[in-house]
């Protein structure tokens, strides 16, 4: 039985919340981030990236059978761990469940506002990018 | 000698604890930290002083305009300028810049040449970058050598009779290099080329001397010497400054107004239209006269140690690239970690309440020179002691053990 997009959230804001102070919780994010299957490079031709970030990020969405499958990559480990994250979350899904996703996991397990302003931005516009991307399809 | 603890008491971020952490700020080229009498005189101004300067007879708006005129008289003095009018205030580096790429501007024609070099942030690349286009002139870039007679001789070569400005920084704003501007301002000079000098990343770590420089325009930012944000400096020579034509028009910098004709006030005047950031630039008078009571060579032999020491103990560090190690440095040391991302590296030190830069430090043109994305940038300013270096020095290790 597949999780539900909600079970998963509630998941990952549980792991975070099991790492106490913000230096645990990027350990957590980099070790997550050394788990991210590596993205076929024909794929990273179309690359992501967010004005004002300098780090790189790649992505790309497909579908196949309804579901989306998406790839993604980044030069930086704790990208890869917010990566490893949010397609935990999105991975699999429909278009529809995509589109009408509150990711609140991000505001409940503090990323949102432990970020640094330019890296939450960035979460933010790649989930967005996901998300334009999945509505194309 | 600096008294550091006493330094150190004059600023009260510095008490910040950062996420459990007590705050080691090592982002000053971007902007340094308050000292308390600069704060204090902000306050005192809205409280006791606040009146819109040069318009009117009251009591309030002459105190007011007599404290801005004093902050010009300190500015003035500080920069050794000849006459306090050649001291025009404005919103800070890149507003002083702009202001000269618009009125100098007026006067370049097609095919004449502006040089700046390749180690300059995007303030003093992209308004001349825009100006050339309009006037179809050419931008052309001096390569700043670690041998500074290749540097000259380079200069030498690119100047031309078409010349009509050279534009440079003294120090790199990413690197911490510092340049060797005298001796290109003397070149210039040679061929009869006026010369701006950009001393935003100097200004706070070495006496600068106009008369001295023999710099023809000098522009800096309050915000990088301690004072408030949105206040800064175009020095001009007076007989340039005459010559100019005005930048922006309205209130404030004229004499006589009709619908037919307006005519301009003298300087410093005739630059600073409308109602001006007045309490900061005042803040700037209380930054120099700080920095003055310090002494500027105290400050240089305490930042010259520093930056020693932080490059010997980077050094210390497996894996460690540092730029611009050869030339000498003020104020910045900029560096990457073999296998690491800058950015990953930068999140850690913050977290452990160290604020570095990361990225490309607006030089974006230089990177692509030295084949890079970007660096982590550490700079330095008089309140910063080796505890904060060996506070770094933990926090890379600590990030390269996590990432590692």
């Amino acid at each position: 039985m597949i999780k539900t997009v909600k079970e998963v959230q509630d998941e990952i804001i549980e792991d975070m919340s099991h790492h106490e102070d913000w230096m645990d919780k990027y350990e957590y994010l980099i070790s997550l981030g050394k788990t991210l299957p590596p993205m076929d490079p024909s794929l990273k031709a179309n690359t992501f990236s967010v004005p004002g970030c300098q780090n790189r990020i790649w992505v790309s969405v497909e579908i196949q059978d309804g579901k989306l499958v998406i790839q993604a990559d980044s030069d930086t480990h704790i990208s890869k761990g917010l990566i490893v994250l949010v397609l935990r979350v999105l991975n699999g899904r429909t278009v529809d469940e995509v589109n009408n996703t509150d990711l609140y996991f991000i505001r409940e397990s503090g990323l949102r506002s432990n970020l640094s302003p330019s890296r939450a931005s960035g979460l933010l516009a790649f989930i967005d990018h996901i998300k334009n991307a999945a509505k194309a399809l | 000698m600096l008294q550091i603890d006493k330094v150190r008491n004059d600023f009260p971020i510095l008490k910040t604890m950062v996420y459990g952490n007590p705050l080691v700020y090592l982002d000053n080229a971007a902007t340094t930290q308050k000292p308390q009498c600069v704060i204090d005189r902000v306050c005192n101004y809205y409280s006791h002083e606040n009146s819109n300067i040069h318009r009117g007879e009251h009591y309030l708006c002459e105190i007011a305009s007599m404290a801005y005129e004093d902050a010009r008289e300190k500015v003035k003095t500080f920069i050794n300028a000849k006459d306090a009018k050649e001291v025009i205030f404005t919103a800070g580096t890149t507003a002083s810049i702009n202001l000269l790429a618009h009125t100098l501007g007026k006067s370049i024609r097609e095919k004449d040449e502006i040089i700046i070099s390749h180690m300059e942030h995007h303030s003093n690349i992209i308004p001349w970058q825009v100006l050339c286009s309009e006037k179809n002139a050419n931008l052309k870039i001096l390569e700043i050598h670690e041998d500074e007679e290749e540097t000259l001789e380079a200069l030498n070569e690119l100047i031309s009779l078409r010349t009509r400005l050279i534009s440079i920084t003294c120090v790199s704003n990413a690197l911490g290099t510092i340049l060797p501007f005298k001796k290109i301002i003397d070149v210039a000079h040679k061929n009869r080329v006026p010369v701006m000098i950009d001393a935003a990343q100097a200004i706070q770590h070495m006496p600068m001397d106009v008369q001295e420089l023999d710099c023809d325009f000098m522009v800096f930012s309050g915000h990088k010497m301690y004072a408030g944000t949105g206040c800064g400096v175009l020095y001009g020579k007076k007989h340039h400054l005459e010559d100019l034509p005005p930048y922006q028009t309205g209130g404030g910098m004229i004499e006589k107004v009709s619908f037919s004709e307006t005519t301009y006030a003298k300087l410093p005047y005739k630059f600073e239209a409308g109602t001006q950031n007045i309490a900061e630039t005042i803040s700037l008078g209380e930054a120099v006269e700080y920095i003055s009571n310090i002494g500027l060579e105290n400050i240089q032999e305490h930042e010259k140690k520093l930056i020693k020491y932080a490059s010997e103990q980077l050094n210390t560090i497996p894996g460690i690239k540092q730029y611009g190690e050869n030339t000498v440095r003020t104020g910045s040391i900029s560096f990457n970690i073999k296998g690491m991302h800058a950015y990953d590296i930068a999140m850690i030190l913050d977290k452990l309440g160290i604020a570095v830069r990361v990225g490309t430090h607006c030089a974006e043109p230089l990177m692509h020179f030295l084949g890079i994305k970007g660096t982590i940038r550490a700079s330095f300013a008089v309140y910063n002691t080796k505890d904060d270096v060996n506070r770094l020095i933990e926090g890379i290790n600590k990030a390269i053990g996590m990432l590692g």
